[in-house]
């Protein structure tokens, strides 16, 4: 067993398949030198022409490696920031997602857009602290969070060989986390397959991308009063409904926990597929950042907009004790 | 090279399909209407007599005669336009998304602008296996407001890549007049780039290829992208639903002087003795052939509303109960 990092894992992964596939080529801002320390050292290995430093033009670059993939390549785009996603939205919902459908399956767009730092990074602010996954699941963009330094390392991976495009989060919350894995044992791991951390009888809690250590940590400090099922997606899109089913058939209660907006998010719709086709025991609740919220720039207000752990623990709670 | 006869041909073939397609819009056969390309083919067959198969081209809105002058079959073309499983893309894109990868036709867009900068990914990727095919990238004059095309051009100079950026100015992005809508001059705008610009007379074929070849043999030689401005006149309305909008933006006088120059005429002129009459009547009985295979063919089954949403085969939830016996 070695220690791995999340971030590590990234690094990882994308240095692996670039090994394995001369297809496979990196773009985005400062990546030559590795601002964001996932494409350290490409550069030197593969050269300007599988690891290209692009201008600031994200709108162009996006469906550049469109055209690049249309074209035989597999590009990986890193974005420095999520809120880029905003700005690319057309190049990656309008254009790279909708080329099999309306070419009636003539094209295929194996893309990969990556950002390592979606969501709060403490004092980043308004425009640089979104998690805007919910939109590409919204529209059907195969959408990965990973939670864990195997999960990034072997969801990358996946994400690289997919033939359609992926985008794939690595929260800020979770670049920092370790763990001890049996290197050997790294590999792919399938799209549309969650990953139950913690097995328990009677809530269960989905938590998305790096709330997924804060759910463990509320499971175990209630552990002596309630058992708490935590279920990670790690897909959004495909979302891995059979797999929730089992926990919430199972334990009858569900709290979701999810690091983007109320109104319309991935929260939302996990409450409705649960209430529409799972057995329910009592509602379902959800802990969410706010309708529509902005994140503020103050760390005590950035805070305040977050889902909480207390928050958590206090929703388990609740549907524990609440009753039809 | 493209000699006189074959420019002809497929602006008559453009020209021919455009007006059969027309008709298919009024009787109800093709949903949606189309965007006619009826004075603008000579733009098409001249930059497209300039590439071969193996080249890529990206497409406009306005897409119907730069997918024919690649040499796409005009029979599954126009079962697309009309919805049928037979067409390009099986009935999936229709008149503004008509594609056809074999002939390295990525796909007219109902996005205007947008296929510059996936043309000029291809560019690259060419340039990456080592090859010497160029893209091309149509848009019209209203695409030049658009910031990624801007962005665009900057990418493709910067890493000089094979690619022609072919600007169609019919004075008109749908309603509005160059004049209101664009500062400066488009070439200006390309040639700040560093690039190679020229504006030519988008109703003369010969000219068009010359200077598409230019640029072209200039892309395979690793000499970077160039882009053409071909000046033309729309003759027909931005979109056939004009027709019942009644919406009212050029003079009757303005429209008449643009047609009095068909291209058509141009290039027709340059034929021998009787030649024209012939390739008429061949053109003619492609398009009887393809408007009875369009009406013929049939529609594509409902059941498959979404096959090929992903290159994967993934199939999402359809809106109803997934799991039998839950409820």
């Amino acid at each position: 067993m070695a220690r791995l990092s999340y971030l590590k894992a990234l690094q990882r992964a994308l240095a692996d398949e670039m090994a394995r596939d001369e297809r496979v080529c990196v773009l985005g801002e400062d990546i030559g030198v590795g601002v964001n320390n996932v494409t350290t050292g490409l550069l030197a290995k593969h050269g300007p022409q599988r690891v290209v430093d692009t201008p600031l033009s994200e709108q162009a670059f996006t469906s550049f490696a469109t055209g690049a993939a249309l074209a035989g390549l597999r590009p990986v785009i890193e974005f420095q920031i999520p809120s880029l996603l905003f700005l690319v939205f057309e190049q990656i919902a309008n254009q790279a997602h909708k080329f099999s459908l309306m070419t009636g399956g003539q094209a295929k767009v194996p893309v990969t857009y990556f950002v390592p730092g979606s969501g709060s990074r403490s004092g980043w602010a308004g425009q640089h602290s979104d998690h805007p996954y919910g939109l590409f699941a919204h529209v059907g963009v195969k959408t990965v969070v990973p939670a864990t330094p195997e999960d990034a390392y072997g969801l990358f991976l996946t994400a690289i060989r997919d033939d359609d495009p992926v985008v794939l989060f690595a929260p800020a919350g979770s670049l920092g986390v370790r763990a001890d894995v049996d290197m050997d044992a790294l590999g792919p791991v399938p799209l549309g397959v969650g990953r139950v951390h913690r097995e328990g009888a009677d809530v269960t809690v989905v938590a998305v991308g790096h709330l997924v250590q804060a759910a463990l940590d509320v499971a175990e400090q209630l552990s002596d009063q309630i058992s708490v099922e935590v279920f990670d997606p790690r897909t959004l899109y495909p979302f891995d409904w059979a797999g929730l089913a089992a926990s919430v058939n199972k334990t009858g209660r569900l709290v979701v926990v999810d690091d983007s907006n109320r109104m319309c998010g991935i929260g939302a719709e996990i409450l409705a597929v649960a209430a529409e086709e799972m057995r329910l025991a009592v509602p379902p609740r959800r802990v969410t950042r706010p309708d529509g919220a902005v994140l503020p720039f103050a760390r005590e207000l950035d805070l305040a907009v977050q889902p909480q752990r207390d928050q958590l623990l206090t929703a388990v709670q609740e549907v524990y004790k609440s009753s039809r | 090279m493209s000699t006189d006869e074959d420019l002809y041909r497929t602006m008559r073939l453009i020209r021919r399909f455009e007006e059969r397609a027309i008709e298919l819009v009024h009787s109800g056969e093709i949903v949606g209407g189309i965007h006619p390309y009826i004075g603008q083919e000579a733009i098409a067959a001249g930059v497209c007599a300039a590439l071969r198969d193996d080249d890529v081209i990206t497409s406009t809105h306005r897409g119907h005669g730069h997918v024919l002058a690649k040499g796409s079959d005009p029979v599954r073309m126009l079962a697309e336009l009309t919805g049928r499983s037979t067409g390009l893309n099986k009935g999936r894109g229709g008149s503004m998304h008509a594609a056809d990868f074999s002939k390295g036709i990525y796909g007219a867009n109902g996005i205007v602008g947008a296929g510059g900068a996936i043309a000029t990914g291809a560019a690259w990727a060419a340039v990456k296996e080592g090859s010497d095919r160029v893209a091309v990238s149509f848009f019209g004059d209203g695409a030049v407001n658009q910031g990624v095309l801007l962005e665009t051009f900057n990418l493709a100079a910067l890493w000089r890549l094979p690619v022609l950026f072919v600007c169609e100015n019919n004075g008109y992005a749908t309603t509005l007049t160059i004049e209101q809508g664009v500062a400066g001059s488009i070439t200006a705008r390309a040639a700040a780039f560093g690039m190679p610009a020229v504006t030519v007379d988008g109703a003369d074929a010969r000219a068009v290829r010359d200077a598409a070849a230019e640029a072209v043999a200039r892309g395979r030689a690793g000499g970077g992208p160039s882009f053409l401005e071909c000046t033309a006149y729309r003759f027909d309305a931005h979109h056939t639903w004009e027709h019942k909008a009644r919406v009212r933006y050029r003079a009757d006088e303005e429209v008449a002087a643009g047609r009095s120059r068909d291209p058509l005429d141009v290039q027709g002129a340059r034929l021998p003795e009787g030649a024209r009459a012939a390739i008429d009547a061949e053109v003619e009985a492609v398009l009887t052939e393809a408007v009875a295979f369009a009406l013929d063919s049939p529609a594509p089954d409902p059941a498959g509303a979404l096959d090929h949403l992903y290159a994967t085969g993934l199939r999402g939830r359809n809106g109803i109960g997934l799991f039998e016996g839950v409820r």
